[in-house]
């Protein structure tokens, strides 16, 4: 029944899309409100008949609805009922499902925020997001259908990947990555929309696009960042970074949509630009489709890559249309799409951001080569090589120096052109922060040359942009006689969107100085332990107490406890696990993690005796890890900063009253059309 | 304007071609070859302290860890040819006999392969247990004798 409900509304969405994106040529050509409003109907529409059959597979699967091949590949009835519903996005089919769902919600909703929008531009970009869709649909009711019916129905099944049932996380890093990725569909659809509506010469869809960019690369920043914390508390080897194709995937994408967050400033302040932002917002979403063909595929083989099947071509024939159709639209409105404006100078903010989108690409290129290069020297030559991550170190760490700098050296230059002097005022204070870090870090014992360089010019670059919201309270102190801290809660939604981005610069230095610190001063031991034993690392002693295991519902579990000595006192305890899994060939690790603000002890239970006379494990310290999560939540803030509607002045009454906060104040805003920088 | 133009774009293409410089140097050095048991074997003295990536399987039986030096030896087979893995910090009971591997290290004149790092295979899909790979006889008796 549930598998009839969801393929049933799969079939007829795909006759809807058809149907829309019909209406949406009609539309876009005759610009007359009853074709407008037949694709406006259709993305509803779509919309709701993809909500049906994700909601059949989330019925089925928590039912356990074994009929349903899905359910019968990831369900199992002894998976506690919160993996059991995340088990939606657990292999491929449910992910595809999954996927199209955030899809057509995004469409409905940037349908619904611009609905009385005039001109062609939203009609047509509706139609681009529902020909997306329709690739999507048509993967769901072909090559991905997680409704085939199953023949006998099973009484159980396997349950989920052990490693996607073992961590909390599972639960928030692969939404927001769907929310991110998907989500730059619609700048993409923007850009679609404004070169078939004639209007990319406007400014106009570039102010929309960055709004809607910006919602989406939060989504991912968040992502990334809670993908890294899985890897590290999960996967148990202590680190969170190991340039895998599936996170290579997810970066690229980010990066791209970085540099457009950028250079769309360009475009709004200085005319300047418009080729390229095209470029970027469409590389950015082909960046997306690609990520998706090389982890989806099996292609390249990873950690975490899901089935080989048809579904690769699919994708190949996808990408392939997107950048012919593309190509065509950029060719067709070159003549909108020259400079307007020009550089005055070169100690400009202009020329900072200029850089900035040259290092950003060209870091993305060489994530990009990196991360292809197998598959071609395996197409070309025959051979199976990986690419190690040396060479991605080796390449990216002299460009992520140079942004850190550039990230402080931007904000504090003006528009147009700085004098000599006013480029002394600005650039040379910050060298103190720089000089600041680069000795506590000596202190501390940091050796490495890449590290010390990318912590001194974090401490430039964060003195730089605090200084810049400093002079901001400043003069608001100055001359209306504000309390410093209402000074900052008016500097900050004055202007939200700048005041965010000095905050995401700032979330992103804690997180370059959590990487630099926790992967060139990490120590570690490895020992097998009798219980009563210890063992000390970085100065923290370890005392092994017990070995044990226990049954858990779903698993069975060893652990072993330690306790923290200090002093010849016990100082807190640590509990590394295994858990074991009905359905896998081996246990999964859950090493056990205890943070301060200055780093992370890290245990992971390595291997025991089956009679538990002794334990091995490997005992980490990290320093400085738990900022890379904070400066990635810093970012996220930043993100929401900029995206929080811009308080028009007429409304500042009422807005005091109610402030336009939360998800509909973020709507709202994403609606709004306001200067903003 | 243009001469400045003209500087603008020199520095530019400066940049990219430094870049381009460095990925190939870098790719050159950093490639690492995904080789077979049999694969390694034929390269002869050619195999010898390169890094590579090795495949296969675990041989039944061949399992032998050392929990006081923490070493961990085992032979990799692909069906035809064997090699003889030695390696240090490895969790022996991420093993199962049979089971498929990605290591990661160098093949010593000893002809005994170093592993730096290992990897299972790990697949989304689902194989049902065969007979005797039961991974719960291993933790059993702890479970049972365990007092906490």
């Amino acid at each position: 029944m549930n598998g009839l409900i969801g393929h049933g509304a799969l079939l007829i969405s795909v006759a809807v899309i058809v149907l829309g994106i019909g209406a949406g040529v009609m539309a876009g050509r005759l610009r007359t409100q009853d074709w407008i409003n037949a694709v406006y109907s259709a993305v509803y529409t779509n919309f709701v008949l993809v909500t049906i059959a994700t909601g059949a597979m989330v019925v089925a699967l928590v039912t356990h609805d074994f009929s349903v091949s899905y359910v019968a590949q990831v369900g199992s009835r002894a998976t506690p009922l919160f993996y059991t519903i995340i088990s939606l996005w657990s292999a491929l089919e449910g992910s595809i499902l999954f996927w199209g769902w955030v899809l057509s919600l995004y469409a409905a909703v940037v349908v619904w925020t611009n609905r009385r929008r005039a001109g062609a531009l939203v009609p047509w970009s509706a139609t681009a997001l529902l020909g997306v869709s329709l690739f999507f649909a048509i993967l769901l009711i072909g090559p991905a259908n997680p409704f085939h019916p199953v023949y006998p129905v099973p009484s159980d099944g396997p349950g989920p990947n052990p490693l996607l049932q073992n961590h909390i996380l599972m639960a928030v890093h692969p939404p927001l990555l769907y929310l991110g990725y998907v989500g730059m569909t619609v700048p993409f659809a923007f850009a679609v929309g404004a070169m078939l509506s004639g209007e990319i010469g406007s400014n106009d869809w570039i102010k929309l696009t960055h709004r809607w960019t910006l919602l989406s690369w939060g989504f991912l920043s968040a992502a990334i960042i809670a993908g890294m914390w899985w890897s590290y508390e999960v996967l148990g080897w202590g680190g969170y970074w190991a340039w895998d194709p599936v996170e290579n995937a997810s970066f690229m994408p980010w990066l791209t949509a970085t540099a457009f967050l950028h250079s769309a400033i360009m475009q709004e302040r200085r005319s300047m630009l418009r080729l390229w932002n095209v470029n970027l917002v469409v590389g950015t979403f082909v960046l997306t489709i690609l990520g998706t063909f090389l982890t989806r595929s099996g292609i390249i083989s990873s950690v975490h890559a899901f089935t080989t099947g048809t579904i690769g071509y699919f994708f190949l024939a996808f990408i392939a249309l997107v950048l012919v159709a593309s190509l065509g639209l950029v060719a067709g409105n070159s003549d909108r799409l020259g400079s307007a404006g020009n550089l005055d100078s070169a100690a400009s903010r202009e020329t900072v951001f200029l850089l900035n989108n040259l290092f950003l690409t060209v870091f993305m290129f060489t994530v990009l080569v990196g991360t292809l290069f197998p598959l071609v020297a395996e197409a070309i030559r025959g051979v199976k090589v990986s690419v190690g991550e040396p060479f991605f170190n080796r390449m990216s760490l002299p460009v992520v120096i140079v942004l850190v700098f550039l990230m402080g050296v931007g904000p504090a230059l003006p528009w147009g052109r700085a004098s000599r002097d006013e480029m002394r005022r600005k650039l040379v204070p910050p060298a103190a922060g720089a000089a600041l870090l680069l000795a506590i870090a000596l202190v501390a014992g940091m050796r490495n040359a890449y590290a010390l360089a990318v912590v001194a010019l974090a401490g430039y670059s964060i003195v730089a942009n605090a200084r810049e919201i400093v002079i901001g309270m400043q003069a608001r102190h100055e001359a209306r006689g504000e309390a410093w801290g209402v000074a900052l809660l008016k500097l900050a939604s004055g202007n939200r969107r700048r005041f965010g981005g000095y905050l995401a610069h700032i979330g992103v230095f804690a997180v370059a100085i959590g990487i630099a610190a926790s992967s060139s001063m990490r120590s570690d031991r490895e020992a097998t332990l009798k219980p009563g034993e210890s063992i000390t690392v970085a100065g923290r002693t370890l005392r092994l107490k017990s070995v044990w295991g226990r049954d858990e519902t779903q698993r069975s579990v060893v652990g072993a406890t330690l306790e923290f000595v200090e002093n010849g006192r016990v100082a807190g305890i640590i509990e590394p696990r295994m858990n074991f899994y009905p359905a896998s060939q081996q246990p999964v690790p859950t090493p056990a993690v205890r943070s301060s603000l200055l780093g992370d002890v890290y245990v992971n239970l390595q291997a025991f005796r089956p009679d538990g006379s002794n334990v091995t494990v490997k005992v980490i310290y990290e320093p400085l890890v738990p900022w890379i999560w904070a400066g990635g939540l810093i970012v996220v803030l930043g993100a929401i900063t900029s995206i929080l509607p811009q308080r028009v002045r007429v409304a500042h009454e009422a807005d005091a009253r109610q402030p336009a906060t939360g998800a509909r104040g973020a709507l709202a805003g994403l609606h709004a059309n306001v200067e903003a920088t | 304007m243009t001469p400045k133009r003209k500087w603008a774009i020199a520095g530019t293409a400066a940049i990219i071609a430094v870049f381009g410089w460095m990925l190939y140097g870098g790719l050159d050095k950093n490639v690492v070859f995904f080789l077979t048991p049999k694969e390694l074997l034929a390269k002869g003295t050619k195999g010898y302290d390169v890094p590579v990536r090795l495949g296969g399987q675990v041989r039944p039986g061949s399992v032998k860890w050392n929990d006081q030096t923490l070493e961990l030896r085992f032979a990799l087979t692909d069906g035809s040819s064997e090699v003889a893995v030695h390696s240090k910090g490895t969790p022996p009971q991420m093993f199962r006999d049979g089971m498929g591997v990605v290591l990661e290290g160098r093949f010593g004149r000893d002809s005994v392969f170093d592993a730096t790092s290992l990897m299972v295979k790990h697949s989304n899909e689902y194989r049902a247990p065969k007979a005797g790979e039961k991974p719960q006889e291993m933790y059993r008796t702890l479970i049972k004798g365990s007092g906490s």
